[in-house]
């Protein structure tokens, strides 16, 4: 039998379980690799070369030069292994996370200074409370 | 004896990290969540613990997807701040305690909690930035620490009840070690916060002020709340409050509250902060 996974229901989130981390292993073990210096410089010299060394998708590749972070999500990456990726872009988390939403970063951080996205009948389910 | 005397909670933020190492905490968007620290800074000056059992997660740091502790003792002699991309942050090295670390573990592992032992470990956000938020910028953190990694990257976590759970056993163990030493226990991470996908920047101010409130008088009832709840109401990242239980497990059942601080945002995050002591 299945297991039951009600949290694939969340609306607008993606739960980086051991399925999704199957999916995503190479791709998150590339950006394990931007954590040191002379990788990201060689990955900065040639994304596509870069890549092509590690046994990833090549919709994963393409995620990944596209910054695409919720594709690369949808692909099995997980947001702190794909926070190596944008770190090494010398972008922050808060505007890494306004990529994912549709908003600029202007409007994102005015948000979260507004005190964040409120829970609502949209964005979360009834019987998850 | 050694013996848990307190425990304090906080979350583990990184810009707040980052605000400490720059000299910003005194701007208009940093100074209310700093200024909620300032009884548990000057709290610790008196307290004076000989060590801190401190519980976060590690952010795919330390640990990567070829392997992935649910629960992880550190028993090295020190741990140095890791490098997450932009250069280590500019703290001292953690220092350890392996003969207690070790008796921990040897006696936790009895008790059914079957930790990795790991030794060679850089810390990350999760674990330096409480020890700033606590202490300050001091050239040498003033007590030993012990770290206890949690899983919360990878899903399925432990659940609520088996954080509080070996938050008990953790207390057992530390009261069977013959030292007479001054213990505290830090639960870190959360509040609500969802760093990715469309609904990222998720805050739920009802339901982290009602873990507030809970974890201190009704935390029998808060270790049940299931997985799908933090998720769902907290973002998918709120799940890292799981760590506050095992803090607040290894605690009496009656704590006194010293301190709560609530401040939104910190960059995607709610900050919460708790000083408990034991009854």
């Amino acid at each position: 039998m299945a297991i039951n996974k009600p949290y694939k229901e969340v609306p607008g989130t993606i739960i980086f379980d051991a399925d999704m981390a199957r999916l995503g292993f190479h791709l998150n073990q590339f950006c394990m690799s931007l954590m040191k210096a002379p990788n990201r410089k060689k990955f900065k010299a040639g994304e596509k070369v870069y890549l092509d060394e590690w046994p990833m998708s090549e919709a994963q590749k393409e995620a990944v030069i596209a910054r695409d972070y919720n594709r690369m999500m949808s692909l099995g990456g997980n947001i702190y292994f794909l926070a190596k990726i944008f770190s090494s872009d010398g972008i922050s988390f808060q505007a890494a996370a306004s990529t994912m939403t549709g908003m600029t970063q202007d409007e994102y951080a005015q948000m979260m200074l507004s005190g964040g996205r409120a829970p609502d009948s949209s964005n979360t389910l009834k019987k998850g409370s | 004896m050694a013996k848990i005397n307190a425990g304090v909670a906080t979350s583990h933020v990184p810009a707040i990290g980052a605000a400490i190492d720059n000299g910003i905490t005194d701007n208009e968007y940093w100074k209310p969540l700093f200024e909620g620290y300032d009884y548990a800074k000057e709290w610790i000056k008196k307290q004076k613990p000989d060590v801190v059992l401190l519980v976060y997660n590690d952010h795919a740091t330390a640990f990567d997807s070829n392997l992935v502790p649910t629960f992880a003792i550190a028993t090295g002699e020190e741990f140095k701040p890791a490098d997450e991309g932009w250069g280590p942050r500019p703290v001292p090295n953690v220092k350890g305690y392996p003969e207690f670390a070790s008796h921990i573990a040897q006696s936790v592992i009895q008790d059914d909690f079957d930790l990795t032992v790991v030794n060679t470990l850089d810390v990350d956000h999760g674990l330096t930035v409480p020890l700033s938020l606590m202490f300050g910028q001091p050239e040498n953190w003033p007590c030993k620490v012990i770290p206890i990694a949690v899983n919360v990257v990878l899903y399925p976590t432990p659940s609520g009840q088996r954080c509080y759970n070996l938050g008990k056993s953790l207390r057992k163990a530390v009261e069977s070690f013959d030292e007479d030493l001054n213990v505290q226990i830090w639960g870190t991470g959360g509040m609500s916060h969802q760093l990715q996908g469309p609904r990222a920047g998720l805050i739920n101010k009802e339901f982290d002020n009602a873990f507030l409130d809970d974890i201190v008088d009704d935390a029998e009832n808060l270790a049940l709340k299931p997985h799908l709840e933090y998720i769902n109401l907290a973002g998918s990242e709120g799940i890292e409050l799981i760590m506050w239980l095992v803090m607040r497990g290894a605690l009496n059942d009656e704590v006194e509250l010293k301190k709560r601080h609530y401040h939104v945002p910190a960059s995607n995050t709610a900050v919460g902060h708790l000083v408990l002591e034991n009854k």
